[in-house]
């Protein structure tokens, strides 16, 4: 081979693959699965460890988890705790159940926001941006779950939520919480892997768990995966949500605004035509010859 | 040179008789300027705590009513009896119908005001106001929510509106050049904002689409959309009977002799329009009401909330305004224009506020701050309507 045809044949087959290189990394983009937690409460010791981790790798408020009897009453996230454990009394006794953002595969949140500052990154977490959030608090009247919380007493307020600790996730760690959690009570995955173990456990011990993964279908599916050994809605959760994403309730709405847009105007001015011709023919007065 | 000169006299010009024009005219000790004057400067210091200390020092706003009164009074309510201008503006320039011609110019005005009033209070409300500019410049489109298409078309339609208001502003600068020229794009203008109302009145309602769990059953509906439309007619339209009987009143002597005469017509096919509107939107509200086979909720406090509502505040002033349509009576209808926004003020406040999140035990109310507030914005508003009723030719002598 010649250095022509070298060149020729080389600058050909890049030529040739540059497109195939591009589809082989949309491939790659779309193979990358959402991650999440399966928290199966029925490990769950209620020692609070996580709510620790998570407030000390935000910055946040850091609850004194000895003395403080929080677990006396159920509480809700607030904008200085982004997760909060809460414990139920039922029929099998005490039940904790960690509450945080639920990281929806189609969240309420950043369908409902304006600016982009809500944003699901392609890892899976939600996170916020303060440079973008005008504060306008439509996510929070959209979201399902009830989680992001606002910061009334500031003047520039912050919308406070979990993140799932995505820059931990960017170094290759663990959210904080599934870190710190000693009973493994929290598992961190992906959700098709987090899905088969969820369901393995179900079926291993069919008589400990009730036979539903909280967060599989609910509200389209979420990150955050719940089993439980007693009905969901006796540990504080929502089960008249439905599945359909919520992003979708609006969905009809939004794709009829371009209809509108453009097809009014022309009614419209079709409207205004006619009537110019009526009003002629009144003013010749030949509306009886018509 | 002598072009510039001759513009920086005419500028000049301008500027003097603008300074001419803001002086205030007739008495100081109005009923209303003792009233207005101490609120809206209480007003203004509750808005310097609410923008150094946050929204928590004086609302009562919580993680749970993320939304309240400035939303849900000023804002979405407030938009929906704005929607008169669109309606008129159609009636008259695109149907062409002449006898509506006469408060044209009043209703844009008040249109374009309420729009920079109470859609402006929206920034009283947002936490981080300084981004608002965000989803206008286009670092960061939300295309898919619904409040970026409410928000992009409040902006447009205030520009529209302005447009169609602009002749008068020529006529009272004596700009008899730009005069014809903004004349010029009134249809364009009044076509295009017609669309945008459609879409944005609509569009708030749409807003509370993704709360679903949390609106009572009774308000929530997918058609929500469709039903902020159409009761935004009869909104706007009850609201022009209501701001023309005050006008008749205070402005008695900037109106002409003839638009007096035909006042009474005007009234009364303002009625019949309301009526009608009001008969399609009970309408609506039943079909939803018997296909959700809602009848098992309506045996609660909510339910009868909701009769109070839907037969006390919409089915009642729609059969007044059909009565005092066929029997000219003026009166009636004049009441049932001021029951119809009362129950246009329930529905919106019941579908953002009272019926939202309504089962759980810290309910929300707003705080006599709020009140302040929203009175501050609704005198402003009148202050600046008053100002230039008395100033520009808005109430037209000639028609």
């Amino acid at each position: 081979m010649n250095r022509r045809n070298f060149i020729r044949t080389t600058a050909t087959i890049s030529i040739a693959a540059l497109p195939l290189g591009k589809l082989n990394a949309q491939e790659n983009k779309e193979k990358k699965e959402f991650v999440g937690v399966l928290v199966d409460t029925t490990r769950c010791l209620g020692c609070r460890l996580c709510e620790v981790a998570c407030s000390e790798e935000h910055g946040n408020y850091v609850p004194d988890v000895k003395n403080d009897h929080a677990l006396e009453k159920i509480r809700d996230t607030s904008e200085k705790q982004w997760t909060v454990v809460n414990r139920f009394e039922t029929k099998n006794g005490e039940v904790f159940v960690k509450r945080q953002c639920m990281h929806c595969w189609q969240p309420a949140c950043t369908a409902a926001c304006l600016t982009n500052a809500m944003f699901k990154t392609k890892e899976g977490p939600i996170t916020w941006d303060g440079d973008k959030c005008m504060g306008c608090r439509y996510c929070m009247v959209s979201c399902p779950f009830d989680i992001p919380k606002f910061e009334y007493n500031k003047w520039n307020p912050k919308i406070q939520k979990c993140n799932m600790c995505y820059e931990r996730l960017q170094e290759g760690k663990k959210p904080a919480c599934v870190q710190a959690c000693p009973k493994d009570a929290l598992l961190f995955g992906i959700k098709r892997e987090l899905m088969e173990v969820a369901r393995h456990r179900v079926y291993s011990y069919p008589d400990k768990y009730v036979h539903k993964i909280y967060g599989e279908h609910e509200v389209g599916g979420t990150g955050w995966l719940y089993l439980s050994a007693v009905p969901f809605e006796q540990i504080g959760f929502r089960t008249d949500l439905g599945t359909t994403p919520y992003p979708e309730y609006t969905k009809e709405f939004l794709f009829s605004v371009p209809l509108v847009l453009f097809g009014v105007p022309a009614l419209l001015f079709g409207l205004n035509l006619l009537t110019d011709r009526k009003n002629e023919l009144n003013k010749n007065e030949r509306w009886e010859n018509e | 040179m002598s072009n510039k000169a001759v513009l920086i006299g005419e500028f000049r010009k301008f500027f003097k008789f603008l300074i001419q024009e803001m002086k205030p005219r007739g008495k100081w000790l109005t009923p209303f300027n003792i009233i207005s004057i101490p609120i809206i400067l209480l007003g203004l210091v509750i808005l310097f705590f609410r923008f150094t200390k946050g929204l928590g020092s004086v609302t009562n706003l919580s993680q749970q009513f993320p939304w309240g009164f400035w939303i849900g009074f000023d804002v979405v309510t407030g938009v929906a009896f704005a929607g008169g201008a669109y309606i008129i503006t159609f009636v008259v320039y695109v149907m062409r119908v002449e006898k509506y011609h006469s408060i044209v110019r009043v209703t844009v005005l008040n249109g374009l005001l309420a729009y920079i009033f109470y859609a402006g209070a929206l920034v009283l409300d947002l936490g981080r106001p300084w981004h608002i500019i965000n989803p206008i410049i286009g670092n960061s489109f939300g295309y898919n929510s619904v409040l970026f298409l409410v928000s992009w078309h409040f902006l447009l339609y205030m520009i529209a509106e302005f447009v169609e208001f602009s002749p008068v502003i020529a006529e009272w600068a004596h700009w008899e050049k730009v005069r014809k020229f903004v004349s010029a794009l009134t249809l364009g203008a009044v076509i295009f904002g017609i669309t945008l109302s459609m879409l944005h009145q609509s569009g708030l309602g749409a807003l509370f689409l993704m709360a679903k769990p949390k609106i009572h059953p009774l308000w929530y509906s997918e058609f929500i959309p469709i039903l902020f439309f159409v009761s935004s007619i009869f909104a706007g339209l009850s609201m022009i009977i209501f701001e023309g009987i005050i006008s008749h009143k205070v402005f008695k002597d900037l109106i002409g002799e003839k638009s007096h005469y035909s006042y009474e017509e005007i009234i009364l096919g303002l009625g019949k329009g309301a009526a009608i509107a009001m008969f399609v939107y009970y309408f609506f509200k039943a079909l939803i009401f018997i296909h959700e086979k809602q009848w098992v909720l309506i045996n609660d406090f909510w339910g009868y909330w909701y009769l109070v509502e839907v037969i006390g505040f919409v089915l009642i002033p729609c059969f007044m305004f059909a009565y005092a349509v066929r029997n000219r009576s003026i009166g009636i209808i004049k009441i049932a224009s001021v029951l119809a926004l009362i129950g246009i003020i329930l529905n919106r406040l019941n579908i953002s506020v009272i019926a939202f999140n309504w089962d759980v035990a810290n309910k929300y109310y707003p705080s006599w701050q709020e009140i302040v507030v929203t009175l501050m914005v609704v005198f402003s508003e009148i202050w600046a309507f008053r100002w230039i009723a008395t100033r520009m030719p808005v109430f037209s002598k000639e028609n």
